[in-house]
């Protein structure tokens, strides 16, 4: 590495890293339960409410089928919804720090 | 085919295949269109064969051949993940598990798209920062460098071993049902091909390849569900009609369903097809499978080093979102091809030509062109026969490589030389490595031939899941994460997942095939002796007809009865000297995921260790911020 190093700690100690880090850890792993807890409800549904899965709901369109697209709008939609996030915040903050800390020598 | 566990349903059916005397030698094209087929194949050959020529010139460092010199975009690497992802199990296992069994197999592909959200939220991004070209690197960091880069290589080569036997086995058993080439011919050409993308253009070749695979594969699937929707002006509900009210579908539900069939309606049997139940039974097993996907894709080690082939953290999340879009709208695609094959081609024919509805897809293909005697008919089949192929061969190039890497930058430079290796001399190691994977890889895919293999899939994904992403997910969020715990993690995880596969019931038991065959065996000869002698009365030939069909059908089956209980001869136990299975789950990702992030906590808080703590401040800083990332190469 031919940069010099910044001072690691400093930035680790930054309120404004810490800030970033905080927002970050429950919004990314909040998604994540979410997605996860979504998903299981699929094969849970399918094994042990099959008669729910059957109801039919616009011709042959039954709840299952529905529930099984649902699944790819919701991770599209998760997956959306954390761009969004990530671009306008996160990367923002990130940058800031960057900006900061990349001309400190140590 | 009664497994629970399709993830190569293709190379499942290499068993049933090989010894199926209903199938012709010649395979699914006529010989007559024979050269069609090549034409569409060597046009698609040649191109990749251009690019990896155009790449060979680039690929002059260790940061070309291993990542590409970090100069892939977003979008390119978007395409290339879902080139990397998306196998023949997923192109023409799923379309077939759809065709056959409707609403289950269209479930089982959600997990698959799911399996990203885990990969873009925790995994792509600080991966990216901190990672240089391999699982080992990112290990490494902060845990002792040789120890974590032996275990990340071992676990790396183990899980691509495993991944690549059933791609290498699917390939063969492709190749050889789409146009009758021999098994191992198609297994050696799909290996040479491989090495040569690998060996003279590096992730370069690979990721190309990978591209104008997902391409070709997306721009198929569109063409086959455009002609198989039009016909009912692109109405979802008239569609799922026309799938529900077919005599074809209906017969399929009752046979499935045997007995309780029998109080059933048409248009009941009909429904039922798109309900769920008919071909996954256990939900226990399904959750367990789910487990080992959702975790497991951020685990694996080709699909870990995509990310290190783009410029920066951002260009990996937007390259995550891209493969999302196209793995997804992928699989939406595959329940209109499924049903479409369902409606058109009948799942009578597709088992006829593959148990596990394998060809669904490519007989699709040929019905839509026009039929099996046209020869837009045929030009379709070999378009579709050609993508599946160079399906196989992106994926196993990606695998090729991930493995490679471990075994030159990680065991070889990092263990062995110390990090203390000049550039030419790591790139002879890494195409020394690739070479050695890729003669593993044509070996084992000969040895394995006709052997059930589908289980390796679902197996790498499970190792992938308990060892990889454990220790991956703690070292990257856990301060306390250190050594001991990701290499004892790293351990049990995989060891447990490979354990308790080989006490399930995936092995094969000798008595429990014998207790299933043995009243098939019977049944269908006294059946096929009362046909025939039924046969013997009737002169008339339309009314010979069905029951010619019928006679064939029962020797069908009890040839491949007879077959499955002739390989058990002689013996009483499984590999494993057991009579039955100790436990009944497929999918060991329910239990070993748990234990692999068990141990890496217990294995850390054993001990604790300086360095690790020490570099935390650094490390997690830099995953969060990019700093003092691995940039581009300057070209």
């Amino acid at each position: 590495m031919s940069k010099p190093a910044p001072d690691w700690a400093a930035i680790h100690a930054d309120p404004r890293f810490l800030d970033l880090h905080r927002r970050k850890s429950r919004f990314l792993w909040g998604l994540m339960l979410l997605s996860v807890v979504y998903y299981f409800l699929l094969p849970i549904g399918a094994g042990y409410f099959p008669e729910l899965f059957k109801i039919q709901v616009w011709g042959p369109l039954n709840v299952g089928l529905v529930f099984a697209f649902s699944q790819f709008l919701v991770a599209w939609g998760i997956a959306f919804v954390y761009e969004r996030r990530a671009t306008r915040e996160f990367d923002v903050l990130a940058a800031e720090l960057c900006a900061c800390y990349s001309g400190v020598r140590s | 085919m009664k497994r629970k566990i399709l993830l190569t349903g293709l190379a499942a059916t290499s068993s049933a295949w090989a010894q199926n005397p209903a199938v012709g030698s010649g395979g699914a094209v006529a010989d007559e269109y024979k050269w069609l087929t090549f034409l569409v194949f060597g046009l698609i050959i040649s191109l990749t064969m251009f690019v990896t020529y155009l790449a060979a010139r680039r690929v002059k460092s260790t940061s070309q051949f291993y990542a590409a010199g970090r100069s892939v975009s977003g979008i390119q690497n978007g395409w290339a993940i879902a080139g990397d992802y998306l196998s023949a199990a997923s192109f023409l296992g799923i379309a077939g598990l759809i065709s056959l069994y409707g609403y289950d197999g269209f479930m089982y592909s959600v997990g698959w798209l799911v399996a990203y959200i885990t990969v873009l939220l925790v995994i792509a991004e600080p991966c990216r920062n901190i990672g240089k070209y391999t699982l080992g690197d990112i290990l490494a960091f902060r845990n002792d460098p040789k120890k974590a880069k032996t275990v990340a290589a071992i676990s790396t080569i183990t899980v691509s071993i495993f991944y690549l036997t059933a791609q290498m086995v699917g390939g063969g058993v492709l190749v050889k049902t789409l146009i009758g080439i021999d098994y191992e011919v198609s297994v050696i050409a799909v290996g040479i091909l491989m090495l040569g993308y690998v060996i003279f253009g590096g992730m370069v070749a690979t990721t190309w390849v990978q591209i104008i695979k997902a391409v070709l594969l997306v721009a198929a699937s569109l063409l086959l569900v455009w002609f198989t929707w039009m016909p009912y002006g692109f109405s979802l509900p008239g569609f799922l009609q026309a799938a529900v009210s077919d005599p074809k579908v209906q017969a399929q539900v009752a046979k499935l369903l045997g007995d309780p069939a029998t109080q059933m309606s048409a248009a009941q049997l009909g429904q039922r097809f798109l309900e769920p139940g008919l071909y996954l039974k256990s939900p226990i097993d399904q959750i367990s499978l789910g487990l080992a996907l959702v975790f497991g894709t951020a685990g694996m080690p080709h699909i870990l080093m995509r990310f290190f082939t783009v410029p920066t953290a951002k260009d990996a999340r937007v390259s995550v979102l891209w493969a999302m879009g196209i793995i997804g709208g992928f699989y939406v695609l595959t329940l209109f091809l499924g049903l479409g094959a369902a409606i058109n081609v009948g799942a009578l024919k597709i088992s006829a030509i593959d148990a596990g509805g394998n060809m669904a897809g490519p007989l699709l293909a040929q019905y839509i062109g026009g039929g099996a005697q046209s020869l837009l008919g045929n030009l379709f089949l070999a378009f579709v026969a050609a993508v599946a192929f160079a399906t196989i061969v992106a994926v196993v190039a990606g695998l090729v490589l991930a493995s490679a890497s471990a075994m030159s930058h990680d065991i070889w430079v990092g263990v062995v030389k110390g990090d203390k290796a000049t550039v030419k001399e790591e790139m002879r190691a890494a195409r020394i490595s690739s070479l050695i994977v890729g003669v593993i890889a044509i070996i084992v895919g000969i040895a394995a031939k006709g052997q059930n293999v589908a289980h390796l899939v679902a197996l790498a994904f499970a190792v992938a899941a308990s060892s990889n992403l454990p220790a991956v997910l703690l070292t990257l969020y856990w301060k306390r994460c250190n050594t001991r715990g990701v290499v004892l993690g790293m351990s049990i995880g995989a060891l447990s997942a490979i354990g308790l596969v080989l006490v399930s019931p995936n092995m094969t038991y000798p008595n429990v095939v014998r207790a299933t065959n043995e009243p098939l065996v019977a049944s269908a000869a006294a059946k096929s002796a009362a046909l025939s002698s039924e046969l013997a009365l009737v002169t008339d030939p339309t009314a010979r007809l069905p029951l010619e069909a019928a006679l064939k059908a029962s020797e069908t089956l009890r040839t491949v009865a007879q077959t499955k209980l002739d390989q058990v001869q002689g013996q009483s136990t499984s590999l494993m000297g057991l009579s039955a299975p100790l436990i009944s789950l497929k999918n060991p990702g329910i239990i070993s995921i748990p234990l692999g992030f068990l141990f890496v906590v217990l294995g850390s808080l054993m001990v604790r260790e300086r360095r690790s703590e020490e570099l935390w401040e650094e490390f997690y800083v830099r995953q969060n911020t990019g700093l003092h990332a691995e940039g581009a190469n300057e070209h």
